[in-house]
């Protein structure tokens, strides 16, 4: 692979890098929880400590080397220590998604033959029994939360405290044998195996060296200036890759401090509490954090309303080129500061971002205005770019040259080259090793060089430097008239405005484009309140005659601004038609990360796409949906099409379509 | 009737050992002036066990449940409780013997905190005097962090962590129910009364509130008596079930008994008609 970069000394596993942090930090807070109302702090020596028992109670349930450990629950300190732990006993890893329903648990624990699986909840024990019954592997189940646990069988099954007593109470027994695990760690050895979200088929199981994510998080950490006083929030998927790095890789290198919310609910509060310094999200977060703040602004005085408009429009002027450095006149910094007094201080301190040095995006395109926003309050938000496979950084936007429509430079140690059919290439120390069990796969995707194919396709702006993104390659197709069919690009400008929650575009192949639409129940159901719209149901409030006239607007001026686009002017929305439910990764609508499977969502609605072909207006359909807790049930309604004005050279391709 | 009446308890069908009497009703008759709304009554509530009321609309049961928890006194009948007949009480002496109650129209405190609302169920186990409260130092301090503590537990327990500083005038229905539950649980009650549990829920909301009714069971291992609408739910939840109607109780015993007792099925199943 790549050439190794500046030797990190010793600091070749997690465990390593811990005993530093102990050496180095030891009294400073590394884990926060909030738990019955209180933060509750632990300081790297405590947390080590916990650590070590936990690695201790796994040795004395017989982990061995080479096995791997599942891990399933929300973001707590005992779970990121439980990886730990699982390294320092030579076992690897595994993060699986808390919110996935057993059958697609079955899977990856079956895939990675876990023998332990370290389960948050009762929910999750339940699961993992249910999986038991196809899967064989599992040995030992460890539970974090007591609750409700009481009359399990307990023959294989054990409370995290209980394991971590018995490891305390094993500790001169073990504890030679643990260090030697422990010191038999080395660069290439396994960190962690992350299983990829599964867009386009079954997940796969992306395996990740030390060096993977001790280099990665190194690079990245410099390139942003992470110190050991960041505070950031852990509230991610465990699973995800992005919050591996951000909260164990760089955590664990820039030796700074992870606080667990209490629960996924008390998110919001909970940050607001922490006041992170260094904070992700994906576009999604932030769009509705947006659309919330728009929504009660609505509901303010016209004083109030007026404040808001005046120094928002103030901020749109001068916020960015202030972050930027770049020179701005005193009458424009005056207003910014009284702004910043009376409108952008206040708002960023309910947000919870008044403290925020350094604040990413990724995963999905970013509208410009939302991102805009963000900026212009002062707000230090950049985009990058990544995958599980480059554990997580390819590229990212240094301080000063943020754009929304670029993902920026490629990060330290990463090469970038853009294939010949526009796929994009990169090389990097981040570099996955393999994946699990799958060769071919591997073979397919990592060429023996190391270069990895991304599956996106973009190009690199000669002025800048900065590469763009234009849609997943195998996406962009052809329309019947040859022209380019980009579903992404047209989706993104949908989806930006707050009433649409998703949009999927078709006519790969077709004459015209269509579009399927979810509405945002969360602003639509706002509107619908201030104006006296009664609605007994998501499906009602979707098939609504004025909410289709909202969307007809909203798609009309996409297609404005699509014709502007010489490339993609064929890609205007013909006809429309707003989707009776939500797209739900439960119905495997979408990927567990909230990205559309387009074959599935084609296929299973494949009789709403007929009749926005057919010129029908209307259709009535029946859709199977899965309850949360794994029951199917059935839905059935009658949807409207809705045909939209296209604009420019489309207008004739319309004629010609009917 | 039930054959467990003298044992010192019974297994579950899910294994839980149920314990002795806790309650137990003798003969009672309530009258309200001519109208006779219970009549000679009797049936006991065991140690850990869930125990349901049912009955169509009038039967009596939000009355056995007020005479249960001393609202009402009965005219004629006796109230065991824990081994000793209980003459009249006043409604705060019961709580004090380890009763709590929620009732059937939401009666929480609307411009208080979902946290405060709590706290009032710790009435009773507060015990500093007004002077070391107001100044609120020593000893007065402990007991509130102690009973914040116990508060918090039971915030965690009911998941209702996100509107612990939501006045509960802005909740929605099933969490006003929630925030009641955790009201009457703070009090620490050995025999909790729940009426109407699940009146006015969807269904989602009634899996939770099953869910809780059965965690909080298991895991404080209250007694729990609920006077419940909803069949289904009743069955599911409850050890033994009493059938009233037109204030006579015309069964008694596990849910499968009772399902299969033709009285009970004539009366409040419904009857064909032909």
């Amino acid at each position: 692979m790549t050439d190794p970069q500046t030797p990190t000394g010793e600091l070749l596993s997690v465990p390593a890098l811990l005993a530093r942090n102990v050496a180095r930090y030891g009294n400073r807070p590394a884990y926060r929880e909030k738990e019955f109302g209180i933060w509750q702090s632990w300081t790297w020596a405590e947390a080590a400590e916990e650590i070590r028992a936990m690695a201790l109670g796994f040795m004395a349930l017989g982990l061995k080397q080479g096995d791997y450990v599942a891990i399933i629950g929300r973001n707590r300190p005992a779970h990121y220590w439980g990886m730990i732990a699982a390294q320092m006993c030579g076992a690897i890893p595994v993060p699986l998604y808390q919110d996935a329903v057993a059958e697609e648990m079955a899977y990856v624990l079956e895939h990675c033959g876990a023998r332990f699986v370290l389960c948050g909840d009762q929910e999750q024990v339940d699961k993992v029994l249910e999986v038991e019954e196809t899967v064989k592997a599992v040995d030992q189940i460890i539970y974090t939360d007591r609750r409700g646990m009481r009359k399990y069988d307990h023959s294989r099954m054990n409370a995290l405290d209980d394991v971590q007593a018995e490891g305390r109470a094993a500790a001169q027994r073990l504890g030679p044998e643990l260090d030697a695990r422990a010191a038999a760690l080395d660069y290439d050895s396994t960190c962690v195996m992350l299983y990829t979200s599964g867009t386009t088929g079954k997940p796969k199981g992306v395996v990740l060296s030390n060096r993977n994510i001790i280099e990665t998080a190194r690079n990245s950490a410099e390139f942003d200036h992470l110190r050991q006083s960041e505070e950031i929030v852990a509230y991610l998927p465990m699973a995800w890759v992005g919050d591996f790095i951000f909260s164990l890789g760089q955590a664990m290198w820039a030796g700074f401090t992870v606080n667990c919310p209490e629960g996924a609910h008390t998110m919001m509060t909970d940050m607001r509490e922490i006041g992170p310094t260094y904070f992700f999200a994906p576009p999604r977060v932030f769009e509705g954090q947006l659309t919330t703040v728009m929504i009660r602004m609505e509901d303010a005085g016209r004083f109030k309303k007026w404040l808001f408009r005046h120094f928002m429009a103030v901020a749109q002027r001068v916020g960015p080129a202030l972050l930027d450095g770049k020179p701005v006149g005193p009458v424009d910094r005056l207003s910014y500061a009284l702004g910043k007094l009376f409108v952008y201080g206040p708002l960023k301190n309910t947000l919870g971002l008044s403290r925020v040095r350094v604040g990413y995006t990724a995963g999905e395109a970013i509208g410009p205005e939302i991102f805009d926003f963000y900026r212009s309050m002062g707000i230090n938000l950049k985009q990058l770019y990544g995958q599980t496979e480059a554990s997580v950084f390819i590229t990212q936007q240094p301080d000063g040259q943020v754009r929304s429509d670029t993902v920026g430079v490629p990060s330290p140690g990463v090469e970038v080259r853009i294939g010949e059919n526009g796929e994009v290439f990169y090389r990097s120390p981040g570099t996955f090793v393999a994946y699990y069990k799958n060769a071919e796969s591997t073979a397919s995707t990592k060429d023996p060089e190391g270069w990895v194919a991304t599956g996106d396709a973009g190009f690199f702006e000669e002025t800048t430097g900065h590469l763009r993104i234009i849609d997943r390659a195998k996406d962009v197709g052809k329309m019947a008239d040859g022209s380019m069919f980009a579903p992404k690009f047209v989706e993104n400008k949908l989806k930006f405005y707050p009433n649409i929650l998703e949009a999927v575009l078709i006519g790969n192949g077709r004459d015209y484009c269509t579009a399927m639409i979810n509405i945002d129940l969360g602003a639509v159901g706002n509107w619908a309140e201030r104006n006296n719209i009664a609605y007994a149901s998501y499906q009602e409030l979707a098939g609504h005659p004025q909410v289709y006239a909202t969307i007809k607007e909203h798609v009309e001026a996409v297609n404005r601004s699509v014709a502007d686009d010489e490339m993609l002017s064929g890609c205007q929305v013909h006809r429309f038609l707003v989707l009776h439910k939500e797209l739900d990764p439960d119905d495997g609508e979408m990927t567990r990360t909230r990205k559309v499977r387009r074959a599935v969502v084609s296929d299973k609605f494949s009789d709403l796409v007929d009749a926005l072909y057919d010129g029908s207006d209307s259709v009535h359909t029946e859709t199977e949906v899965t309850y949360e807790d794994g029951r199917k049930g059935k839905i059935s309604a009658t949807l409207k099409i809705e045909n939209a004005e296209v604009f420019g050279a489309a207008q004739g391709q319309k004629v010609a379509a009917q | 009737m039930t054959q467990v009446q003298e044992q010192d308890g019974y297994v579950t069908a899910d294994g839980r050992q149920i314990g002795p009497v806790l309650m137990d009703l003798r003969d009672i008759t309530l009258r309200f002036g001519g109208v006779e709304a219970i009549k000679k009554i009797s049936f006991d509530i065991r140690e850990g066990e869930i125990r349901a009321i049912i009955g169509p609309n009038g039967a009596g049961k939000s009355s056995m449940l007020n005479v249960i928890s001393g609202f009402y006194h009965p005219q004629e009948g006796e109230v065991w409780f824990k081994g000793y007949r209980r003459g009249p009480m006043k409604p705060y002496e019961v709580a004090r013997l380890g009763v709590a109650r929620t009732f059937q129209n939401i009666a929480l405190f609307d411009g208080m905190t979902v946290l405060d609302n709590i706290m009032t169920g710790r009435l009773n186990k507060m015990s500093s005097g007004i002077l070391s409260q107001a100044i609120w130092w020593g000893s007065a301090e402990r007991e509130e962090n102690h009973n914040r503590e116990q508060v918090e537990k039971i915030i965690d327990f009911l998941e209702i962590q996100n509107i612990r500083k939501t006045p509960v005038g802005r909740l929605p229905y099933g969490l006003k129910k929630r925030v009641e539950l955790a009201r009457a649980l703070a009090a620490e009650p050995q025999l909790l009364l729940l009426d109407e549990p699940m009146a006015g829920m969807n269904v989602e909301e009634k899996e939770d509130m099953s869910r809780f009714i059965l965690d909080v069971n298991d895991e404080f291992g209250t007694t729990i008596a609920l006077i419940e609408h909803d069949m289904g739910v009743v069955m599911d939840l409850s050890d033994r079930v009493v059938v009233m109607d037109y204030g006579r109780k015309i069964g008694d015993g596990t849910p499968d008994e009772v399902r299969n007792n033709k009285e009970v099925i004539d009366a409040y199943l419904g009857v064909a008609h032909d």
